[in-house]
């Protein structure tokens, strides 16, 4: 990351035992490696076992103190109902990623979108869907540069069981690998 | 955090972790709770830990007995503490109360929900902050600290741990739902570093010693049961021996020891934080994780050229009537936003109300945002507060 001051307000949302709140602290656990500001909050009640769930995650290298993301720069969303439900405070100059396993329809908006579907990728790849978050989690680091690919490994190395480090760290290339090839498209 | 950079060494952690790593590294070896969110991080984190250094923690079976597991733990020299959230705290109002009576150190976090009763277990709130202070029947006063940052529950953990020992009572930790499920890099002190004060042991032999003496030093020594000091512990008034009085004189003593040792250190245990105070004219009174929205309104308003400031108290109870009026005094107004209907600025009315604004010709005007629907107050809401007000 260059020395130009940033602040990014991340979303990432689905349904509860989706991995979310796993993938938003792997994330900031990421910015820590990075050496950078970084807060991370999550929905906390019922949801997280079901219903729309959220992590939010604020990268910085300026000071901030509030600490939920209020305009998203980065919307990920897993399911129709979270990506509904967030869109509305997505920045214009902000991007969407969407799991078009789950989500049919994106009400219009001026961010970038990116859509792919995750969920089923991870299947016919890894045969589970377990790793999605961390799939698509790397596919966002890709795309936005949050924090370093090479921090992202490390946190995600650090964060999970150790059965399931080579799934994850499979998962994780795949996304790296999606996401080059959208940006080769654009 | 001053620093662009944050040094090496660092970690992710939740608040409710930093408090149970912070009262762990201040020497906390007695742990007795009963699980409520959002404050159970905190117990969890001390059933995997005590055991490892030799401590106890003991799961009871509700909130009254967990108080009156630490002070007994206390009573035989353990540092003690216990978390819960508002339903439990209301528990342990009577145990409190007793440890204040009876001048037992020990700590009680209060990870703050939406109330009254059971209300919203998930969300944050910032409504016990009076309950804090006159949770207990009877006067006596209170010592309670509210950090907004996950690495100050940390330092204040610590420092929650030592003004229990210090002062011989009950000391809260208040936080909330958001700042303690909120995950920050903290940078960990070397433990073997951490200033912790001991509890003194008397010097007198043990058939002059006096638990409760009239005009005590603080740090006060203090025997513990099983090391050959006699003393008698009652709820009820008590002489210096600790055996229950009627007599006037003997419980004027008594209760003027317990105002005066908090009201004469109040320079000891008061902190605030300034933040952009120097020339402000509107100044926002925010405490815990509500002053992370003000923090950010006083930049966007800087932005604009509008001089606001920030003032929040680290010590909500005692309150800093003192350090209220040399900052706030001359200014022009100020806001209190607060998770609750108005418990911080009723406290600054107490203190304010009475103070004539020379520019407005007006007595001093306090602009409360409240808010009780389970959300956070964010920056924007505060800032359109500070554009009509100033």
């Amino acid at each position: 990351m260059n020395n130009k001051l940033f602040k990014k307000e991340i979303r990432l949302s689905g349904s509860g035992g989706q991995g979310l709140i796993t993938a938003g602290i792997i994330l900031a656990r990421a910015a820590v490696l990075d050496k950078v500001r970084v807060t991370q909050t999550q929905s906390y009640g019922p949801e997280s076992r079901g219903g729309a769930s959220r992590a939010d995650v604020i990268i910085s290298n300026d000071e901030f103190y509030y600490p939920e993301a209020v305009n998203f720069d980065v919307l990920l969303s897993l399911t129709q109902e979270a990506c509904d439900k967030y869109i509305v405070n997505l920045k214009d100059s902000g991007i969407l990623i969407a799991d078009t396993s789950n989500i049919k329809n994106i009400v219009h908006t001026d961010s970038k979108v990116y859509e792919l579907p995750f969920t089923d990728i991870a299947m016919n790849k890894l045969g589970t869907t377990l790793p999605t978050n961390i799939l698509t989690l790397a596919f966002l680091v890709k795309i936005t540069g949050v924090v370093t690919e090479n921090s992202l490994k490390t946190a995600v190395s650090n964060s999970v069981k150790s059965q399931y480090v080579d799934l994850n760290i499979k998962a994780l290339k795949i996304g790296f690998k999606l996401a080059s090839e959208e940006m080769a498209k654009q | 955090m001053s620093n662009n950079k944050i040094k090496p060494k660092t970690v992710l952690m939740q608040g409710n972790e930093a408090i149970a790593r912070g009262a762990l590294a201040a020497g906390l070896d007695f742990f007795a709770g009963y699980p409520i969110t959002p404050s159970t991080e905190i117990a969890e984190i001390c059933s995997v830990e005590l055991p490892k250094i030799k401590g106890k923690f003991i799961q009871m079976e509700d909130e009254i007995a967990s108080i009156s597991a630490i002070i007994g733990a206390s009573l035989a020299g353990a540092r003690t503490m216990t978390a819960t959230s508002g339903p439990g705290y209301s528990l342990m109002t009577e145990g409190i109360g007793f440890a204040k009576m009876t001048e037992t150190p020990c700590v009680v976090v209060n990870v703050m929900r939406g109330g009254p009763s059971t209300g919203l277990p998930t969300k944050p709130s910032q409504s016990d902050i009076m309950q804090a202070r006159w949770g207990n029947h009877g006067d006596a006063p209170a010592i309670a600290l509210y950090p907004n940052s996950v690495s100050e529950s940390y330092a204040l953990s610590i420092r929650a741990m030592n003004l229990a020992e210090k002062y011989r009572t009950c000391v809260v930790i208040l936080s909330d739902e958001v700042l303690g499920h909120m995950r920050e890099p903290i940078e960990l002190p070397d433990i073997s570093k951490v200033k912790i004060v001991k509890r003194v042991t008397p010097t007198k032999p043990p058939e002059w010693y006096q638990h409760y003496p009239d005009n005590p030093k603080y740090p006060m020594p203090k025997a513990c049961f099983g090391e050959g000091y006699r003393f008698h512990v009652t709820g009820l008034s008590h002489d210096a021996k600790g055996f229950p009085t009627n007599r006037a004189d003997e419980t004027k003593i008594l209760m003027d020891r317990l105002r005066n040792k908090i009201a004469y250190h109040i320079d000891d245990i008061v902190q605030i934080e300034n933040y952009q105070m120097h020339d402000a004219k509107i100044v926002i009174f925010a405490a815990g994780i509500t002053s992370r929205a003000a923090k950010e309104a006083v930049m966007m308003a800087r932005k604009k050229g509008i001089r606001v400031g920030m003032m929040r108290p680290l010590t909500i109870w005692p309150f800093p009537d003192a350090l209220v009026k040399k900052y706030l005094g001359e200014k022009k107004a100020i806001i209190v936003p607060e998770l609750n209907e108005g418990q911080l600025s009723l406290e600054l009315k107490r203190v304010m109300g009475g103070i004539w604004n020379y520019e407005t010709r007006k007595t001093k005007k306090i602009k409360e945002i409240n808010r009780t629907d389970g959300l956070l107050i964010t920056p924007d809401q505060i800032l359109q507060t500070i554009m009509e007000v100033k």
